[in-house]
């Protein structure tokens, strides 16, 4: 086996074992890797098909360019100090990297004066404007595993974002506290067309869906919190749910021992979507009065939940702060990255995709730099385009998981030409 | 490069110095004896006149980790009053409740604190807590992991595992964890709170386990004992804040047989139910017990009033805790069958009458507690206040009648409950270098640190004698991190990055992880490997460097 601290040849084809797929924020470390010969890799333990697409990447082109022309690497970083030394108010985003890479964009903001944002920041604002209104009772993925009787999610049928959840934390063969997983029960709430397959037991019995559009979440979970609230409800019907159906919920949630609350906030994409999550809180922390239970937000997909951990740290905020001024300052709606490119806030951009090369810059005019992954799948060319290191696979790393709770090391599994991202700000920065 | 601090007036109680007038030589980052043969002297300070200490240690603070990170990113509004600018030297951050890591490291030096340990290091949050710390320039730091409520330990507990395995998997921890001490956070409790309980006492059963905090308490500080770990058991015991709870902080020094423990912030767990409020001050009971009890240590824990931020592995007292916010919100979570943690902001009033009296409660155990090397200066920063307040709290400490002219403008209820004002004791610059250097580096086991003898790291610390001790200490002439000049009239002025303490026990490594890796394999999400924090990820990036500090070597079993 093969393990970080150990000196490994990235060359040569084997097998490395207890590899981290940063493909989303489950972050699944149980991952068995084939290295070929020319570098091709292949997941032969434990796939989905995420994970697989994102190990068989091979980059099309390790070589910089400048307005579309190939140029090297000093070229462009000499560029790119060019850009970022002239422009007055310039905005870091996509973030879509790790730790070492963050740590190197939080640098490279302050010393340019940059505002950064995460190409996740929407959904994660969701999450995170109401840690920071009311706080809010949540657990972690380990916890689940081993303790939950009762699994409400809300708004999702979590398997299109993050495809092996249930297969690793609800049908376990095995949990900790004699508990046969097999009777675990599963309840969809809200979303239409969702792939609910995954939440049918091992025995087969099927979960409960009570589906409704999700920008009418707000008040399905309105009336659930008020029926578990002991407060008269007077309607019969919800979105067209079935109130009767809630107060059936509501007290399977009341007799359940630890029932978790699962949802992702990118599911939730509609107007005030913090509303639907508000009231979630509220839930679990009402059912906390007599029992247990404990909300799940899943994010952590393209880095953002290590983005915004590292920003906090490093500036107090988390992402949609900014270093324009000789503090730093926190602004989660002002400093959305649609925002400020809409109002011409900003006059350079500096997208970063290091993990997904479908995730691409946001259309501009102003000077733009794009440093990531070498297979972006770009429709217009940017005005410079570095090429770097995909964490995870031809570098080395840490990235928080969904949770929060837990970092883990991203392997380096083949050899590379390719700059790190911490190597191409930090060449930046000290030019500036 | 030698360098020669003159004739200042050195405080340094390793070496029983008390106020004498010494010069000082270093030479690469070392306190060394005198310049060798022929040997220039590069750079000379003259310190007559200035109190000489070494560089002060925080043995207890919330700087780096999960549930910190969580609190400065709940509290926009708190980071909003106190921005801290860019300088020639400093980055920008923020300071108050929960500073950034960059501000922690600068406003600590400019105290003249050249070192902080995180009490509340979870082990399978260790990679953050270190990420952290090695963003957090000019100290040094380390942590103490903390055990006691995770699954795997109250598994062995309950199969009645050999003590002897028990302490292979604590010594596997330090070393996962890469920590210097072994922390245990309401013994058992986290747990519990799992399964519903809501409250743990010292000889309670835990309903899945049927095991009691005593029986965590004892097997964890003979673990530490026998491991040869300097720094004995750290213990946030049963019933944090509970009216009552100073009859199970009492229990708890006896519940750990003899064994070396330390009982953190004390004065949370030092109350009473007298009075018609059913609340008062435990402290004379404390400081009698802890008088009397040699194997026994406590750091304070004081609380100073105004906005802070409460954030504890404790989620079974948070969550009871909640209720008090202010403002009100509050983060409550289970971890990984490995911990929790609570994190509830909160703001102490003098005219609160149960705050105010915990303020007397703090400063009574301060002063009856006679023995300065096993009493701690903390607010558990940021539990009680910030550590900011540090130079206030040396005042409270100092200066008898600075500290009765606050008492009187306490809530009058609290007044009439405690005995502070009768007391006359007045801390000296030795006893405070006791508590904040020597006292503090022997207890967590920093042999190098704490001192001025030769040989030790040259953290050193200059102030001007003032009768204002608050303004002496928030304002040192010099520090010296290391050797290297960091801090002059308490402002940066060279920004390094420190080390991280650590010990490394010995231990049958092949022995415990064959049952751990099964445990992983069944129950965790993540590989046992990927649980390790090494010692070049801390390096990684230049910001640290893992220092392992002596350990005794592994003793023989004790009973
Ligand atoms: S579920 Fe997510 S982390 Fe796990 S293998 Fe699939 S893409 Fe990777
Ligand atoms: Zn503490």
């Amino acid at each position: 086996m093969e393990h970080l601290s150990q000196a490994i040849d990235l060359s040569s084809p084997g097998t490395i074992e207890a590899v981290t797929c940063p493909a989303c924020g489950l972050l699944c470390d149980d991952l068995s890797v084939e290295r070929h010969a020319d570098g091709a890799l292949k997941v032969v333990k434990n796939p989905c098909a995420k994970g697989v697409k994102f190990f068989q990447y091979i980059p099309k082109t390790t070589q910089a360019r400048i307005n579309g022309k190939p140029a090297d690497l000093q070229a462009a970083i000499a560029k790119a100090t060019e850009i970022l030394g002239g422009a007055k108010h310039p905005l870091l985003s996509g973030l879509g990297t790790d730790i070492q890479g963050m740590r190197a964009v939080m640098n490279l903001a302050e010393k340019s004066g940059a505002t950064i944002d995460h190409m996740n920041g929407k959904s994660s604002m969701r999450n995170l404007l109401v840690m920071q209104n009311s706080g809010w009772q949540i657990t972690t993925l380990t916890e689940v595993k081993n303790r939950v009787d009762l699994l409400l999610v809300v708004g999702t049928d979590i398997v299109s974002y993050f495809s092996r959840f249930f297969e690793r934390n609800i049908w376990n063969p095995e949990s900790m506290f004699g508990q046969d997983t097999s009777s675990r029960e599963v309840v969809y709430l809200g979303g239409r067309d969702l792939d609910t397959s995954h939440g049918v037991s091992p025995k087969g019995v099927k979960p409960t869906v009570l589906p409704c559009d999700v920008a009418q979440l707000p008040e399905v979970l309105g009336v659930l919190r008020a029926i578990l609230l002991g407060k008269k409800v007077i309607a019969t019907e919800v979105a067209g749910i079935q109130v009767a159906d809630l107060a059936k919920l509501a007290e399977r949630l009341q007799a359940a021992k630890y029932s978790v609350v699962a949802w992702t906030a990118s599911a939730l994409d509609f107007p005030h979507a913090e509303l639907a999550i508000q009231n979630i809180v509220g839930i679990v922390d009402k059912l906390n009065a007599t029992t247990r239970s404990s909300g799940l937000p899943l994010s952590g997909s393209e880095g953002d939940v290590g983005a915004y951990n590292t920003s906090s740290w490093i500036s107090g905020y988390p992402f949609r702060m900014s270093y324009r001024n000789d503090y730093p300052d926190y602004e989660p709606h002002h400093y959305a990255t649609d925002r400020l490119l809409a109002e011409g806030q900003v006059d350079a951009i500096v997208w970063i995709s290091s993990f997904n090369p479908a995730r691409l810059p946001p259309a501009s005019k102003i000077a733009n730099i794009v440093i990531g992954h070498p297979n972006l799948e770009l429709e217009t060319e940017p005005d410079i385009f570095i090429p770097v290191a995909v964490p995870g696979i031809e570098t080395k790393g840490i990235q928080f998981r969904s949770d929060s709770s837990v970092a883990l090391p991203l392997k380096q599994l083949r050899a590379t030409d390719l700059p790190t991202l911490g190597d191409v700000l930090s060449a930046i920065e000290a030019g500036l | 490069m030698l360098i020669k601090l003159t004739g200042g007036t050195v405080y340094d109680p390793a070496h029983q110095i008390d106020g004498k007038v010494m010069d000082i030589y270093v030479r690469d980052g070392r306190i060394v004896e005198r310049p060798r043969d022929g040997e220039p002297v590069s750079q000379e300070y003259d310190l007559r006149g200035k109190v000489v200490m070494a560089g002060a240690i925080d043995m207890h603070t919330h700087i780096g980790g999960g549930k910190v990170n969580i609190a400065r990113t709940m509290l926009p509004e708190d980071h909003r009053i106190d921005p801290t600018v860019h300088t020639e030297f400093c980055r920008s951050g923020c300071g108050h409740a929960a500073p950034s890591t960059l501000t922690t490291g600068y406003r600590y030096a400019e105290m003249g604190y050249t070192a902080g340990f995180e009490p509340a290091l979870l082990p399978v949050n260790a990679r953050q807590s270190h990420l952290e710390m090695c963003d957090t320039p000019i100290i040094d730091k380390g942590g103490y992991a903390m055990i006691g409520s995770d699954d795997f330990f109250l598994r062995m507990l309950a199969a009645k595992q050999d003590q002897n395995a028990i302490n292979d998997y604590v010594a596997w921890i330090m070393h996962a964890s890469q920590a210097i001490g072994i922390k245990v956070v309401n013994p058992g409790g986290i747990s519990a709170f799992k399964f519903n309980q809501r409250a743990l006492d010292l000889d309670e059963q835990h309903a899945h386990y049927q095991i009691s905090p005593r029986e965590v308490l004892k097997a964890l500080s003979r673990a530490v004992h026998e491991l040869g770990v300097p720094h004995p058991l750290h213990v946030h015991g049963n019933n944090l804040g509970v009216p009552g709870n100073v009859e199970t902080t009492l229990k708890t020094m006896g519940a750990v047989e003899g064994f070396p423990v330390h009982l953190t912030h004390i004065q949370f767990h030092s109350y009473g139910t007298e009075g018609d409020r059913k609340f008062s001050s435990g402290a004379a009971a404390i400081a009698e017990a802890l008088n009397k009890h040699k194997n026994v240590s406590a750091d304070v824990g004081q609380i100073l009033f105004g906005q802070t931020v409460t954030a504890s592995g404790d989620n079974m007292r948070q969550f009871a805790n909640a209720s008090h916010a202010s403002p009100k919100k509050s983060v409550i979570m289970d971890i990984e069958c490995d911990a929790g943690c609570g994190v509830v902001p909160f703001k102490y009033k003098d005219q609160n009458f149960v705050n105010a009296l915990q303020w007397a409660i703090g400063l009574e155990i301060f002063l009856l507690t006679e023995d300065p090397w096993r009493i701690f200066l903390t607010t558990d920063h940021p539990n009680g206040a910030p550590f900011t307040s540090y130079p206030h709290l040396i005042k409270l400490l100092m200066d008898k009648s600075f500290r009765n002219d606050m008492f009187t403008k306490l809530n009058l209820d609290a007044q009439a409950m405690s005995t502070l004002n009768s007391i006359e004791r007045e801390y000296s610059l030795y006893e405070i270098a006791i508590m904040t250097r020597a006292g503090a580096a022997r207890l967590v086991g920093l042999h190098d640190r704490g001192h001025l003898g030769v040989g030790a790291g040259a953290d050193i610390t200059v102030y001007t004698d003032n009768p204002d001790r608050e303004a002496m200490f928030a304002k040192p002439d010099y520090v010296f991190k290391d050797g290297e000049l960091v801090v002059r009239n308490g402002e940066v002025v060279k920004v390094t990055w420190g080390s991280t303490h650590t010990v490394k026990p010995e231990f049958d490594r092949a022995g415990i992880e064959k049952d751990l890796k099964k445990y992983f394999d069944t129950y965790h999400t993540m590989n046992m490997e990927h649980f390790k924090v090494s010692a070049d990820e801390i390096s990684e990036g230049g910001h640290s460097r893992v220092i392992v500090q002596e350990c005794k070597g592994r003793r023989e079993k004790t009973a």
